[in-house]
């Protein structure tokens, strides 16, 4: 069981990572990764949303939405399924929760709001964390399985954007072709961590 | 009705997304999508359609409604719009083409997420009549949709010799000439054909360099 929980875990954080492989969250990927500092801000915040989110749309989805799962009003409701609506209630839930952790981050610990705060709201259109969640639905996650995969994928988008940050800082010292300033050669640095990250792949507990 | 359906700011709306201000390519919106399903060109062809429909209705409904959104609630207001569409396409999608819809995966669902959506949404429907916000957005999604069939035309036909699963290149395998490049199908190498086309844009265009 543990096992199969590692397995995961690494799978889900370096295997298919949610950046390198998956190409998820791009757009803050390119945009925040030009210093490791606030990097590791959003990654940190990253890993903390999806920890939350990806277990409480599994909640959702298998107490309210999958089939038989409304049965407890009404026997007649047995046969009503709404995964249809998956998407809505997701992407709603998603930003109730980083709402929810802003307000309560900036209440009982207001140091780390200073660090983290400026994220959250912008995590809340993140596709990193849709994703997981569509993911978790995709692949019919297990709650326990749901926590294990949000961490993992969490932690290995923020892995990414980190070591994106730390090359970029080294990059400013570099001779880059004009065209490719910036952005281009971001582009080529994130392929070439893609083709080192698929030396994860085969892997296996 | 004097003002013109199809004046010179309307077309402005509709055209300039295409190339000059290409939502990928130089606002840099929306990448995550482009890269993932550019394996192949009906899979392209198809989200670039699901991507033109939503950018389109999304941008012409939040604009019906941009005078009786109040401002702290306008994120949550464009995000259930943008949703119900996307879950429109997605029914439509699995009830037609079945078999992409698996291959597309949560993809479709991400749209809801795609920067572009939001995007124009934000920037550009909230201030803007609907008519040319609806242009707007086709504008947009066709640039997002052109970009995703360039660069899925580079890795199907350098990575498996086919377009639209048509066999151009006769392949090694099958007695032709041409060795496919697996590095083709595989996720690096469509980050490095938008670093290339980035490249060809910025060099056609030396105003839009960065000075980093």
């Amino acid at each position: 069981m543990l096992e199969h929980y590692l397995n995961l875990f690494l799978r889900s954080m370096l295997l298919e990572n949610m950046a390198l492989a998956f190409f998820l969250g791009m757009c803050s990927f390119l945009a925040c990764s030009k210093k490791v500092e606030t990097a590791l801000g959003l990654g940190v915040a990253v890993v903390f949303v999806q920890v939350l989110t990806v277990p409480l749309n599994n909640l959702i989805l298998k107490g309210l939405l999958v089939e038989g799962a409304l049965a407890w009003i009404h026997p007649s409701l047995a046969t009503v399924n709404l995964t249809f609506l998956a998407f809505i209630l997701f992407i709603g839930s998603i930003a109730a929760a980083t709402q929810v952790v802003e307000m309560a981050v900036d209440r009982y610990a207001p140091k780390l709001y200073t660090t983290l705060g400026v994220f959250l709201p912008l995590i809340a259109v993140n596709c990193v964390i849709l994703a997981g969640a569509l993911f978790m639905q995709e692949r019919d996650y297990t709650f326990g399985e749901s926590v294990v995969f949000g961490f993992g994928s969490g932690l290995g988008w923020m892995l990414a954007i980190v070591a994106m940050a730390g090359v970029r800082e080294k990059m400013k010292y570099s001779h880059v072709p004009d065209g490719l300033k910036g952005l281009g050669i971001t582009f080529i640095v994130a392929g070439l961590m893609s083709m080192a990250f698929m030396v994860f792949s085969g892997i296996q507990l | 009705m004097s003002k013109a359906w199809f004046g010179k700011h309307e077309r402005q709306a509709l055209l300039a997304p295409i190339v000059q201000n290409n939502p990928i390519a130089v606002q840099v919106l929306g990448i995550c999508s482009a890269l993932a399903v550019t394996t192949r060109m009906d899979k392209a062809l198809v989200m670039g359609l699901g991507v033109i429909l939503v950018t389109a209705l999304a941008n012409f409904a939040v604009s019906l409604v941009r005078n009786h959104t109040p401002g702290s609630i306008r994120m949550i207001v464009q995000l259930s719009i943008i949703a119900s569409l996307v879950i429109v396409v997605d029914q439509i999608l699995r009830a037609t083409l079945y078999e992409l819809s698996l291959e597309l995966s949560v993809y479709v669902g991400l749209i809801i997420t795609n920067c572009i959506v939001m995007g124009r949404a934000e920037g550009y429907a909230m201030n803007n009549p609907p008519w040319t916000s609806l242009l707007d957005g086709v504008g947009n999604g066709l640039g997002y949709a052109i970009l995703l069939l360039l660069v899925a035309f580079a890795r199907e036909l350098l990575g498996s010799g086919k377009l639209f699963g048509m066999q151009v290149l006769p392949l090694v395998q099958e007695g032709g000439w041409y060795q496919p490049n697996g590095l083709m199908l595989l996720a690096p190498s469509a980050l490095f054909i938008v670093a290339l086309l980035i490249w060809l844009l910025r060099t056609l265009k030396p105003e839009m360099q960065e000075e980093d």
